[in-house]
This record gives structure tokens, C-alpha cells and sequence, in this order.
């Protein structure tokens, strides 16, 4: 519990940065550089992509998960991983697929464009799994109730829908004011590509500190709204015995039109970027692959460790909340993801301030990249780790108790068995983020320490597309096992 | 070896779930506690167990405290065997490696293994198979064999058969009864099932609300229950008007036999008290074959190999009542039918209401 609890205030490092800053700087000099007319088209830019980019990634995702789970679309399976399969390339990859092909992928557009089709999955992925797990019969009594397909779908399905949804639209809304890769290749400015260019010009300073303040505040008021929208309505199954399989609906002559919106999709999402990758991988010159196997080494240990500190901190929250829930517990869970929640960023600033104030041996030091990772991809880690808990129930370690064996040697026998795979799962999947992760890299790695993600980003700086390429590549192979793992647990088929 | 129960005490917050709950089982012996959900059973079983420390009281095993206000003996250390509802059983082992889970490593670990098998009568067949993989009743055997096989002092059983469908449930039952009976050890059941409590074993104990109303030889409990409310939780009864004449009672029915009198010297000549019967007890004959109080059958229903009747007595004080009975028993007995019905046997008397 103790130790939670000051994992939790560590947690909220980021969060107590930035109120830190509005306390030291005073808030009118905060509200000063924010209303400069500069900040001003940044906001305008940064609060257009969110009001635009998530309605339209969950239109693509609800309306994809829908069309794969609930109709008669033709090649259904090759879909339900199509649609998923855009995951696997990081954004800034998506950018750079886009915008090295086709000049016009630039400002408010482009942004939107790279940047919905690199996360509408985040919408897709959990309104798949709400529709799988959705009881058949809700569907098939609303239809006995006189209700055609439509009003179904509007009706029933769609409120089953909301929390995914919702919760999907915060996760693209988060991405989309986290990101920076993305939108700095094509030079479109939000505030996070902003606090980039002021950090590297004037490091930490309060020009940087007071973005990074609106930026946050931007962060809390999505993360409210979320909850806001959550609603509390049950949505639970009732009764018992196997769900029958569902009726799908009968597309008619919708039939054509949805394939090939779902095709253009996968065209946009899938087909140019990688054909692009191909392209540019053709004009790469040998000397820039020398340093690729360096490069995937540094970037294998420093996501890994932050995947082992994400594990390890996770750990007693999820065992907590799952054998000892209550409220203080649960507050410490939400501390949890309002800090991961926030901008890298913002993280990555927060660490390097602290760093340097309290401890300056671990500033620019590998510890401090997998902090940054472990804080950022937490959620990855908590959630498998707390359904792995849940599947080890208190009744086991009793048996094994009444047994002659003693609480701990129980726990290492019974219950850590059973966790493994959730540890793996989760670890993995903190690991393959950390793998692809570029803001935070860039500001906190040790110099002359390369990951992938940095090495593609100083070859497109210095418009090398060639020797972006490989690295293009390999970042996107290394996140096709991740994605799988993703799709494995939003079909049901993952974690036995 | 003897376990005691002495003022078990225990609450969760404000609420007692168990109040002041004493009992013994003798060495070798198999009682069962029966009480409907919420009774405090479970609970009850998990403070012997050593899963849980009661509020006040004390346990003790062969004369060696288990627990009581200054110590508690951790579960682990108390050699005393759980068997949990849906048998807990490990799914990452096998069934031989769930079943030597509690046994020290060494060469006489498989034998033992195997040996425990045969006691609950499970296929040897089955040893590398994962719980998953068992059917319903196996599961419970296993679990039976794993709490069996490090030879337990005593043996702990939480409602072990109530997941089991009725055929496999009798079946796996007296398989249970069988294997504890061979291995001698002294056994505990909690069940929500009357039948189950009074075929069980050597004691039965009634618990309701937290509080264990009534502990006895099942025959005893069965044939003098302490309270109409018991006498109805461990099986069919009737409740019949009645009023307290010299060494007998007399009833719409007639004058009843007292087999038990519950009511206590309150109840003073000509008081009126109640008599409990059981259905077996009643003869209904047809009208004119001797003693009897006269009655009209109302209505009469199947209901499989028994009959259900209602019949109403021409004495007032007499509400209408319920029967049920073999097919034969009640083959008199058709709707609007004059009959005489007679009580056989004992009654037993409790204060009226």
C-alpha cells in the first residue's frame, strides 16, 4: 500500500510539474505568452484537430467494426485485420509515407488526414470487441419488437457502443495532442510541435513551460468530457447460456459501396505508406544501414527496461485494485492514468526539470528515457496485469494454504504461474510503444544514444528519405507483433 | 482427533454473520451444517480452515488450540484439508500434479498419488489431464484427493456437490462419503441441502441467521426438531391446531400421541398449542373404514410418482391442507370424495404462535 502510494506521488510528477510552473512563472505570465497571437493559431490549430480528427476516426472505427462484425461484407476476416493492421505504422512513419509522395499532404489537412488514418484503430479495436461480446439476443429482440436494422443499430447497439467509443475517442483525442512527428514533417504547428521548437531553442524555459501548461490543461478538459460522456447506464449481459451467433445485415445494394470505402481505407491507411517505405527503401544508400544493428540494439534495451519499470510498477495497482478494491484504491488507479494520460511531452519536460533539480546524475541517462516510457505506456501494462490477477482468484492460494503451504511459497506457485502471461502481454505491449516512441526519446536520451524512432527522425530532418527508410521498415515490423496481440484480445482470442 | 467449536463470534462491520456457534465432532466422525445462504456457514468453515480469525472464541483440534484470543495457528500449519465449492482446483497442473501438490517431494509421492485416486474411485487415466479437461464430478473428486492425500487430521467440505447435476451429485456423493469412511478422518460439511446434512454422517447442525439452533444425530434432529421452522427446513411437515389434553393433545384429527412436547410447562391443560406431523404420517381413507376426522377432498394434482391433495375438514378450527403422498397412498383421493383421515404415530408440540 505504501509503496503505491509513492509510486502513485512519483506518477504525478508531470501533473505537479505543470502546476509548479503556472505557481512559479505567476499566472499572469502564463496568461500572457499564451494570448499572444502566435499561441492563439496554435490552440486554433490543436483544438481543430481534436473537434475534427476523433468524430472522424470514430465514424471510421464504430462504422468498420460494424461492417466486419454485423453484416454479410464480403472477405469479412481479411477486414477485421486490415482495419487494425494501420496500428503497426507509427504516425510519423504515416506522415512521412504520405507527404514524401504526394506534396499536397500539408497543414490543418494533411494533419488530419496522417493522423486519422494512424489511429482511428484506437476507436476500431474496442468497438470490435464490444460488438464480439455483445449479446446476439438484444439485437434479435429489438428486431421482434418491430425494428428495422437501422433503429437497431441506433437504438440498441449503439448505446452498448458509447463506452468504447467514448473511451476509444479519448485515446485518438490524447494521440492527437500528444503527437509530434507527424505533424512536424509536414510542417503543420500544434502546441506540441511548438514546445519542441521552444524546448530546443531555449530548453526548459517558460516559453516551453507555459505551452506545455495549455497543453496539459487541453488534456484534463478531454479527460473530462470523456468521463462526462461515459454515462452510467448498465451494459451488462443478463442471463446465462451461450449467445447464439448474430444475424448480420443484409448490406443489398450498400454492398459495393462499403467495400470499396472499406478497400479505399485500407489503400490510404495501409497501401501508401508501406508502397512509399518500398519506394524510398529503394534509393538507400549502404552507409545507412551500418548503423541499423546498433541502432535496433539501444532501442531493444531501452524499451525493454522501460517495459520491466512499467511492469514493476504497475504490478501492486493492479494487484490492489483487483484483491483489495476500495476507494482510496481506485484513486490511486485513476492518479495512474490521468498522469499517463498527459502529452510525452509534458512528461518528458517534467522529468528533465526534475532531473535537473533533484537528482542531475540521472539527467540524459538511459534510467531516465525508461521512466519516461514506463509513465507514458503504464495503461498498456495495467490493464492485462489486472485481468491476469483477476484469473488467479483468492480461492486457489486458500486451497494451496489448507494444503501446508505457506501465504508467500503459495502466491510463487499458484497465483505468479498464472500471471506470466499477462506480465509477458503487457510488458510487450509497453515495450513495442516504448520501440516507436520519438518526442520523449528526443529530448531525454543520452547523447549520441539512437533508437529507431530518433535515427528516421534525423534522416527525414535532414530530408534523406532513402536512409529514413530502413528505419521506417524496421518500426513498423516491430510493431506488427504488438498490433496481433491487440486484435488477438479485442477478438477474444488472447491471454487463455 | 476431536474438533472443537467453543463461542465462535465473527462479523464483517457491524453486521454478526455468526454468534456465539459451539459444537464437537468426535474423532473419525462426519457431521454436516446445514443453513440457507447467508446462514453463515461458509464463513464458519473458513474460520476452522484458518482463512479467516473469528471475533472471539476458539477452535481446537485433538485437544491442541488451533485458534482463540491469544493465538492462531495459520492455515497452512493446522493439517486440516478445505474443499472449496467449485474445488478450486489448480488450472495450470495437472490432475497428478494438483493432487501432490500438498505431499513432500520424495519417491512415495506417486504412490500416494495414485492411492488417493483409488479411494475416490477416479481412472488413473486421468492423471495427466488438466481440470479443464474433467468433467463436473471428476473436478470434485480430484479436489476431494488433494485434500485427502497429505492425510489431513480433519477434512473440510463447502457445499462440494452443489454444482453437480441430481444423478452425478448422489453419485459423487456417496463416492465422497465412501472415501472418508475408508481413510478414517473426521469431516465437516456445509450444505444448503436438508437431504444431503442428514445423510451425511454421524451429527447434523442447523445454523440460521449466524446462530447454530440445533446440533444432534440426524435420526434425533429429524424426529424432534427444536422449532417448527426447523422441522420444516429439513423436511415436508403440517402444522396442526391443536390443544393440550392431560398426556395427549386433541386436534381436528383427533387426539394426537406427543412424541416431543416443545412447549414447555407454559403451556398449561386446554392451552392451545401446535402439533407438527409428517405427510407419512397421515392416513386418508375412504369414507366409512373407521376412526378418522371426516373431510372432502378438493382437489387433487400429479405430481410425478406422488400425489399433491387438499383436503378440507368438516371441523372448523381445522385450516385446509396440503398433502403430498405416493401415487398408492392417496389413490382413494379424488376431487370432491368424502375420506377420513387419521394421524399414525408421534407428534411433535410447539408453543402456538
Amino acid at each position: 500500500m505504501v509503496l503505491v502510494a509513492l509510486v502513485a506521488v512519483l506518477m504525478l510528477v508531470p501533473l505537479g510539474y505543470v502546476v509548479t510552473v503556472v505557481l512559479q512563472v505567476g499566472v499572469g505570465t502564463v496568461a500572457e505568452s499564451i494570448l499572444r497571437p502566435r499561441v492563439g493559431g496554435l490552440l486554433v490549430n490543436t483544438v481543430l484537430l481534436v473537434v475534427l480528427g476523433v468524430p472522424a476516426s470514430v465514424v471510421l472505427g464504430v462504422g468498420g467494426a460494424w461492417l466486419v462484425e454485423r453484416t454479410d461484407l464480403p472477405a469479412r476476416r481479411f477486414f477485421t485485420v486490415a482495419l487494425a493492421a494501420p496500428l503497426a505504422v507509427p504516425a510519423f512513419v504515416m506522415s512521412y509515407g504520405w507527404a514524401s509522395s504526394a506534396g499536397w499532404v500539408q497543414g490543418l489537412g494533411g494533419g488530419l488526414l496522417v493522423a486519422v488514418l494512424a489511429y482511428y484503430p484506437m476507436v476500431y479495436l474496442p468497438a470490435l470487441a464490444t460488438l464480439r461480446g455483445l449479446d446476439p439476443a438484444l439485437e434479435e429482440s429489438g428486431r421482434s419488437l418491430g425494428l428495422g436494422p437501422w433503429a437497431v443499430f441506433a437504438r440498441v447497439v449503439a448505446p452498448q457502443l458509447r463506452l468504447a467509443t467514448v473511451g476509444g475517442g479519448l485515446v485518438v483525442g490524447l494521440h492527437l495532442l500528444a503527437e509530434y512527428g507527424a505533424f512536424a514533417f509536414i510542417r503543420f504547428d500544434t502546441l506540441t510541435t511548438a514546445i519542441v521548437v521552444a524546448y530546443q531553442s531555449s530548453f526548459a524555459g517558460p516559453a516551453a513551460a507555459s505551452l506545455g501548461v495549455v497543453l496539459a490543461a487541453l488534456c484534463l478538459v478531454l479527460l473530462a468530457s470523456e468521463s462526462a460522456l461515459r454515462g452510467h447506464s448498465r451494459l451488462a449481459r443478463t442471463g446465462s447460456g451461450a449467445p447464439a451467433p448474430a444475424v448480420r445485415a443484409e448490406l443489398g445494394r450498400w454492398r459495393v459501396p462499403a467495400v470499396g470505402a472499406l478497400v479505399l481505407l485500407a489503400v490510404a491507411a495501409l497501401a501508401v505508406p508501406l508502397l512509399s517505405v518500398m519506394r524510398w527503401l529503394g534509393a538507400t544508400d549502404a552507409s545507412a544501414l551500418e548503423r541499423l544493428p546498433s541502432t535496433v540494439g539501444s532501442t531493444v534495451v531501452l524499451s525493454v527496461g522501460g517495459a520491466v519499470l512499467a511492469v514493476v510498477v504497475a504490478l501492486p495497482v493492479a494487484w490492489l485494485v483487483t484483491r483489495h478494491p476500495g476507494g482510496t484504491v481506485r484513486r490511486l488507479e485513476s492518479a495512474y492514468y490521468v498522469a499517463s494520460s498527459l502529452p510525452t511531452i509534458i512528461i518528458a519536460l517534467a522529468l528533465v526539470t526534475v532531473t535537473l533539480a533533484v537528482a542531475p546524475g540521472l539527467y540524459q541517462t538511459a534510467f531516465t528515457v525508461m521512466a519516461a516510457y514506463a509513465l507514458t505506456f503504464l495503461p498498456r501494462a495495467l490493464v492485462p496485469l489486472r485481468a491476469g490477477i483477476a484469473q488467479a482468484p483468492e480461492s486457489l492460494e486458500e486451497a494451496a494454504r489448507s494444503l501446508g503451504v505457506p501465504p508467500l511459497v503459495a502466491r510463487v506457485r499458484i497465483t505468479l504461474p498464472r500471471l506470466l502471461p499477462s506480465v509477458a502481454a503487457g510488458g510487450a505491449l509497453v515495450a513495442l510503444g516504448a520501440a516507436n516512441e520519438l518526442t520523449a526519446t528526443l529530448l531525454l536520451a543520452p547523447t549520441g544514444t539512437r533508437t529507431l524512432a530518433t535515427q528516421f527522425w534525423a534522416a527525414t530532418s535532414s530530408v534523406d528519405y532513402g536512409a529514413a527508410a530502413p528505419y521506417a521498415l524496421a518500426l513498423v515490423l516491430l510493431s506488427v507483433p504488438a498490433v496481433a496481440l491487440m486484435l488477438a484480445q479485442a477478438t477474444g482470442r488472447g491471454l487463455r | 482427533m476431536t474438533l472443537t467449536a467453543a463461542g465462535l463470534w465473527k462479523s464483517y462491520g457491524e453486521a454478526p454473520v455468526l454468534r456465539t456457534v459451539s459444537f464437537t465432532v468426535g474423532s473419525r466422525e462426519r457431521a454436516a451444517l446445514v443453513g440457507a445462504s447467508g446462514s453463515g456457514k461458509s464463513t464458519l468453515l473458513r474460520l476452522v480452515a484458518g482463512f479467516t480469525r473469528p471475533d472471539a472464541g476458539a477452535i481446537t483440534l485433538n485437544g491442541s488450540t488451533l485458534v482463540d484470543d491469544r493465538t492462531c495457528v495459520p492455515a497452512h500449519r493446522r493439517g486440516i484439508g478445505y474443499v472449496a465449492q467449485d474445488g478450486a482446483l489448480f488450472p495450470h497442473l495437472t490432475v497428478h500434479q494438483n493432487v501432490a501438490f500438498g505431499l513432500p517431494r520424495g519417491s512415495s509421492r506417486t504412490a500416494r498419488v495414485r492411492e488417493t485416486l483409488e479411494l475416490v474411485e477416479l481412472d488413473a487415466a486421468l492423471l495427466d489431464r488438466y481440470p479443464h479437461a474433467l468433467s463436473g464430478g471428476q473436478q470434485q473428486r480430484v479436489a476431494l484427493a488433494r485434500a485427502m492425500a497429505p492425510r489431513p487430521q480433519a477434512i473440510l467440505l463447502d457445499e462440494p456437490f452443489s454444482a453437480l447435476d441430481t444423478g452425478l451429485r448422489e453419485q459423487t456423493r456417496r463416492a465422497v462419503v465412501d472415501a472418508l469412511d475408508h481413510a478414517g478422518v473426521t469431516a465437516v460439511l456445509v450444505t444448503h441441502d436438508q437431504e444431503e446434512a442428514l445423510s451425511f454422517g454421524h451429527a447434523v447442525g442447523v445454523l440460521s441467521g449466524g446462530e447454530l439452533l440445533q446440533w444432534g444425530e440426524p435420526a434425533a434432529v429429524f424426529d424432534d426438531p427444536a422449532t417448527p421452522s426447523i422441522a420444516g427446513f429439513l423436511g415436508a411437515s403440517l402444522l396442526l391446531p391443536a390443544r393440550r389434553d392431560g398426556d395427549h393433545v386433541s386436534s381436528a384429527l383427533g387426539p394426537l400421541d406427543v412424541r416431543h412436547d416443545r412447549a414447555g410447562d407454559a403451556a398449561a391443560p386446554g392451552a392451545p398449542v401446535r402439533a407438527m406431523v409428517r405427510p407419512a404420517q397421515v392416513q386418508v381413507r375412504p369414507d366409512g373404514s373407521g376412526a378418522g376426522a371426516n373431510a372432502t377432498v378438493r382437489s387433487a394434482a400429479a405430481r410425478g410418482a406422488e400425489t399433491e391433495v387438499v383436503i378440507d375438514c368438516d371441523d372448523p378450527t381445522q385450516p385446509p391442507f396440503v398433502l403430498r403422498q405416493p401415487v398408492h397412498a392417496l389413490a382413494a383421493a379424488r376431487p370432491g370424495v368424502r375420506v377420513l383421515v387419521a394421524v399414525t404415530g408421534g407428534v411433535v408440540v410447539y408453543p402456538a404462535t
